[in-house]
């Protein structure tokens, strides 16, 4: 059991390696800090449209690293991020953004949530308000009408 | 009674959702470039590594753009449909190899000279129309991937039919199916050319 966990551990530990290695590399080929801050910012908004729930930030796909290095050149080349994101859009569509714009055909994706939650509550007070009313008819004294029914009931109870 | 109905109904319509939502192929991301001009380029020509073409040599003719590489397996699969319509029909194929060599994988790309890449891929890429067949009018060769980036390019195959004035028409991603090329693209073709 001990050698199995000394294994795994040592697996885990070579293969964090690797990654960081990887990363040093990339790392490497940007000597500018802030340069390299503004791509890991723009490099979590953008999708890899490979691994489709991975943004280019986070992806070894290929096509990631082709990413970050386009937008590597363009940060070097002064474009700013707007300039950066938009040529993204022009050739991958808004799928390639993690936060898709509000328009017409996103905005139910955007205000379905709302609605969901605005039902929800409508759903919640309308079953509050049902139920208190139910008890408060409960929890009021017989009326006379059904005062004399029970009376009777009970009397014919008592004649048997 | 009333209650269950609802929660019912609230069931089927989350089958449904989700009937019709997995059944979506999530990799069939509509392309922006529909409707707009093919962009630029100007990529050496595979059998003639001196010359380039670029797409405005394509100016008043419809024709499809098709990106392989020899790596690709898919490619395999959808080789034998162009290697057939090339036969059918005389709407030029032209072949955009994407990263012959760097999209691999086998190679370490830090050690390998640009010379050195460009006369392996051009190798590769020949020596595969060899033995498949080559239903290419010509192929041009985009070595590091930077044409394929302009034509939104992220899953090879993908197929563009551009038209007469240079207008990316529809896109297909992943291989063509001879159901897709005679139900889309030729109905497509035909209406293109008149």
């Amino acid at each position: 059991m001990k050698s199995l966990l000394t294994l795994i551990f040592a697996l885990f530990l070579t293969s964090t390696a690797a990654i960081a290695v990887d990363s040093a590399t990339e790392a490497a080929l940007a000597a500018d800090p802030v340069a390299e801050k503004r791509l890991q910012k723009l490099s979590e908004e953008l999708r890899c449209l490979v691994c489709q729930n991975q943004t280019i930030a986070d992806s070894n796909a290929e096509l990631a690293q082709d990413l970050r290095r386009e937008v590597r050149a363009m940060i070097k080349a002064g474009k700013s991020d707007k300039e950066i994101v938009d040529f993204m859009v022009v050739r991958y569509g808004d799928f390639v953004l993690y936060r898709p714009p509000v328009k017409g055909i996103t905005l139910l994706l955007w205000g379905g949530p709302v609605l969901l939650m605005l039902l929800g509550l409508f759903a919640l007070v309308r079953y509050l308000r049902r139920r208190s009313t139910r008890i408060d008819a409960e929890e009021q004294p017989l009326s006379a009408a059904e005062a004399g029914r029970a009376d009777a009931l009970l009397k014919e109870n008592n004649l048997k | 009674m009333n209650r269950y109905f609802w929660i019912l109904g609230a069931f089927a319509a989350l089958v449904v959702l989700l009937a019709v939502g997995l059944g979506l192929n999530p990799r069939d991301v509509p392309s922006p470039l529909v409707g707009k001009p093919a962009p630029a380029f100007s990529l050496p020509v595979l059998a003639t590594p001196n010359k380039t073409l670029s797409p405005k040599d394509m100016q008043g003719k419809v024709w499809l753009l098709n990106v392989w590489a020899s790596w690709c397996v898919s490619c395999r699969a959808e080789h034998p449909v162009l290697v057939d319509f090339s036969r059918k029909t005389d709407v030029p194929l032209i072949g955009l190899n994407y990263k012959e060599v760097r999209g691999d994988g086998g190679f370490d790309m830090g050690k390998m000279a640009p010379d050195e890449e460009r006369k392996l891929a051009f190798q590769r890429a020949n020596q595969w129309l060899t033995e498949h067949g080559d239903p290419y009018k010509l192929t041009v060769m985009d070595l590091d991937g930077r044409v394929g980036i302009d034509y939104g390019v992220y899953g090879v195959p993908e197929t563009y039919v551009i038209d007469k004035a240079g207008v990316i028409r529809m896109k297909h991603t992943g291989p063509l199916s001879p159901e897709v090329l005679s139900q889309k693209i030729m109905p497509l073709l035909a209406e293109l050319a008149k």
